[in-house]
């Protein structure tokens, strides 16, 4: 008799508790999870939401703060539960189990012409799983190297452009001349060893991942895939020239270093000049600089912001017009300055605000058409071969504990043992 | 037994280390919710802020509805913990008092669940809610901590119940005391401490809680303080780290707070919990 009336309470609570987006009026509600986190980007996103509301008063967008750092659980949880919000915001490495598992729309049938037309293929790569295109690519960021102005100029050693970029090879020269008295060239922060080594290994040629005739993928560390780890590896253990402690550290770990006169350059990602902005000492004169090129110049892999639509979505025509409102050239533009990133759209990219010298956006506006998809984008089973297999590898050769014929050995016969499981 | 007094120097030694060790993370919170960004990034960090600022401060509660957030955490921990005491309370006095196979069985039980990680049941309890329409509900997710947080206070209250005397019942019983007035009128009383520190366990593991908070609650309204702290942080863990720690110092004040309020009756809770008759 009790566990009745208790039962009849919850559901009488239940009742008391969110609707499902609808409303009598035919008011449409889509909620637009964003994970905008920098005071300026949350600012951008609000106010184009506000804006868009303003001028669809019958598609009303509901703005859903995400985060960054638990958004792969929060949506599988979500989409489990058909809860997902309707307009997703990511990053193109996060989707393919999410698109794989149907979660999300293909939406090469609901963007218009306009906005398909305005990012470039290589862009839409990265969101491109199987048939389908899961994800609008819109923001994106090359590494970059960060380097003490001062201590470059006076030391007289030529400064790279996007136009003449340092080989590797002259980049662990450059960092070789600039060490000693306990200070280095550079100090790479790599806490997350795999991404950061397979994307700039695409300057070189090293793709590690390879698509047979019969589109099973094999990983293969030959001699393109060497060159950046082998460089790493050389200044970190040979020329002494980067700082070993660094090598567990994330970005901005090495940012007081860097701002103490530690470190000549620091490789991050471009958005972190908002962070150097902000905390740079007084009088510290610093700038952007290309990420050294190899045989395929100054490419790089990447894994740019996404926008999606979710599958259980009622109202997908609705969200893709909401998307494509957010995405015209301008207000690419605004996410792109608020965020500290490169917008993907080819028309954002004209604009003279992308361009100007100051915070170095010249220079990293100029090496978006060498951006392209990360090789792990649509590897089935990266993940537990970066976890398992090469995270470790990667920081026991950085750290000197084995040698390049080991690191080969355990990327190939132990990452293909994996990825084989993903395959049959 | 007479303590030596270098022993005695020793004990004060580990002990003042001890707490160093405790305080150091916080003190260092408080550090960087007052500095500046150019500080923030200095190579030579110093622990008092050399330009002090509330900027953090006012920049956390600009960017993010903290105050609210506050308050839903509150609302959710309080009545976890109310609820969690009052459930656990009758049914640690039946298992302390009625030593059955069952109730061994329970208390088994019991432990084995606090071994199940938050992941297991994440998605069996996300179907459940929903289906009860209790996602995004603050309702929802204090039934959530009470589910979660019982089997421990159980096991604590069962040790607390099991230090008091059964004589005192019998006496009631004498006097004419049912087992509800025994309960409430003699035993409650002499639990009141060991219900202060399981009621206090409840709130600060409620007050804490994160994930379950992030997969459950969905508009921005509901959502609690721990998860509204992530909403500082970044890709690839870039954090916006003043605001970050200006509002990690003010989320950590609460449980202070009611810790010194109550740290008398959580001792003697414990302590009376430690020892049985």
């Amino acid at each position: 008799m009790r566990a009745r009336w208790l039962v009849v309470l919850v559901l009488l609570l239940a009742g008391c508790t969110g609707g499902d987006g609808g409303s009598e009026d035919g008011t449409i509600t889509l909620r637009f999870q964003s994970l905008a986190w920098q005071d300026e980007s949350v600012a951008v996103n609000k106010a184009l939401v506000k804006e868009w509301n303003a001028i669809h008063p019958n598609v009303k967008v509901e703005y859903v703060q995400g985060s960054w750092d638990s958004v792969h659980d929060q949506l599988l949880t979500s989409f489990e539960g058909g809860e997902a919000p309707d307009i997703i915001h990511d990053a193109s490495d996060d989707l393919a189990d999410f698109a794989y598992g149907g979660y999300l729309a293909d939406l090469r049938r609901l963007l218009p012409e306009r906005l398909k037309s305005d990012i470039p293929q290589r862009s839409w790569e990265t969101t491109t799983f199987g048939d389908g295109v899961y994800g609008v690519p819109f923001l994106q960021e090359p590494r970059v190297l960060i380097a003490n102005a001062k201590w470059l100029r006076e030391s007289g050693v030529r400064v790279p452009t996007p136009e003449h970029p340092w080989s590797w090879a002259e980049f662990r020269s450059v960092t070789r001349e600039l060490s000693g008295d306990g200070k280095y060239g550079v100090a790479w922060p790599l806490k997350e060893p795999v991404s950061a080594t397979l994307n700039l290994s695409l300057s070189a040629g090293g793709q590690l991942f390879h698509r047979g005739a019969d589109g099973k993928v094999t990983v293969r560390f030959a001699a393109p895939e060497e060159v950046v780890p082998r460089t790493i590896h050389d200044q970190v253990n040979s020329d002494d020239s980067a700082s070993s402690s660094t090598l567990g550290s994330g970005g901005s770990d090495t940012l007081p270093g860097f701002f103490g006169g530690r470190y000549a350059m620091v490789p991050l990602g471009f958005s972190y000049r908002q962070q150097i902005t902000q905390q740079a000492p007084k009088g510290f004169e610093w700038q952007v600089l290309p990420a050294p090129a190899g045989a395929d110049g100054l490419t790089q892999g990447v894994s740019p912001q996404t926008l999606s639509i979710a599958e259980d979505s009622r109202h997908q025509a609705e969200a893709a017009e909401f998307i494509d409102f957010i995405l015209r050239p301008e207000n690419m533009v605004r996410l792109a300055l608020g965020d500290w990133m490169l917008p993907t759209g080819t028309q954002a990219l004209k604009s003279p605000s992308l361009h100007t010298r100051k915070d170095g956006w010249a220079t990293g506006t100029a090496l978006a058409t060498h951006l392209r998809s990360a090789p792990a984008q649509s590897v089935r089973g990266y993940p537990e071969w970066k976890d398992k297999v090469a995270t470790p590898a990667f920081q026991e050769y950085y750290s000197g504990a084995i040698d390049l014929a080991e690191l080969r050995k355990r990327l190939e016969d132990d990452g293909n043992l994996v990825l084989a499981r993903y395959q049959r | 037994m007479r303590t030596s007094k270098s022993a005695r120097i020793g004990q004060y030694a580990a002990l003042l280390a001890y707490l160093a060790f405790l305080a150091l993370p916080f003190l260092w919170l408080l550090s960087t919710a007052f500095k500046p960004p150019r500080e923030l990034g200095s190579l030579h960090p110093t622990w008092v802020p050399r330009n002090p600022t509330l900027d953090n401060f006012r920049q956390a509660f600009d960017e993010q509805p903290l105050l609210h957030a506050a308050l839903n955490s509150l609302l959710a921990a309080a009545s976890a913990a109310l609820v969690a005491v009052l459930l656990a309370t009758p049914m640690a006095y039946v298992m302390a008092r009625h030593r059955t196979l069952l109730g061994r069985a329970a208390t088994g039980w019991v432990v084995v669940s606090q071994a199940f990680p938050f992941v297991l049941v994440i998605i069996p309890l996300f179907l459940v809610l929903k289906n009860l329409r209790l996602i995004d509900s603050v309702f929802g997710l204090v039934m959530v901590y009470v589910v979660w947080s019982l089997p421990f206070a159980l096991w604590m209250l069962v040790g607390y119940v099991r230090a008091v005397p059964a004589e005192l019942e019998e006496a009631a019983a004498v006097d004419g005391a049912g087992r509800l007035r025994t309960l409430v009128s003699v035993m409650a009383p002499l639990l009141a401490p060991g219900i202060v520190a399981t009621a206090l366990f409840a709130f600060v593991t409620a007050w804490n809680e994160f994930f379950f908070a992030l997969v459950l609650l969905k508009t921005p309204e509901k959502q609690t303080l721990p998860v509204v702290l992530t909403h500082f942080i970044g890709a690839e863990g870039v954090a916006d780290l003043g605001p970050l720690a200006a509002a990690a110092f003010l989320a950590t004040l609460p449980s202070l707070v009611v810790f010194a309020i109550v740290q008398r009756r959580i001792t003697g809770g414990l302590m009376a919990g430690a020892v049985k008759s």
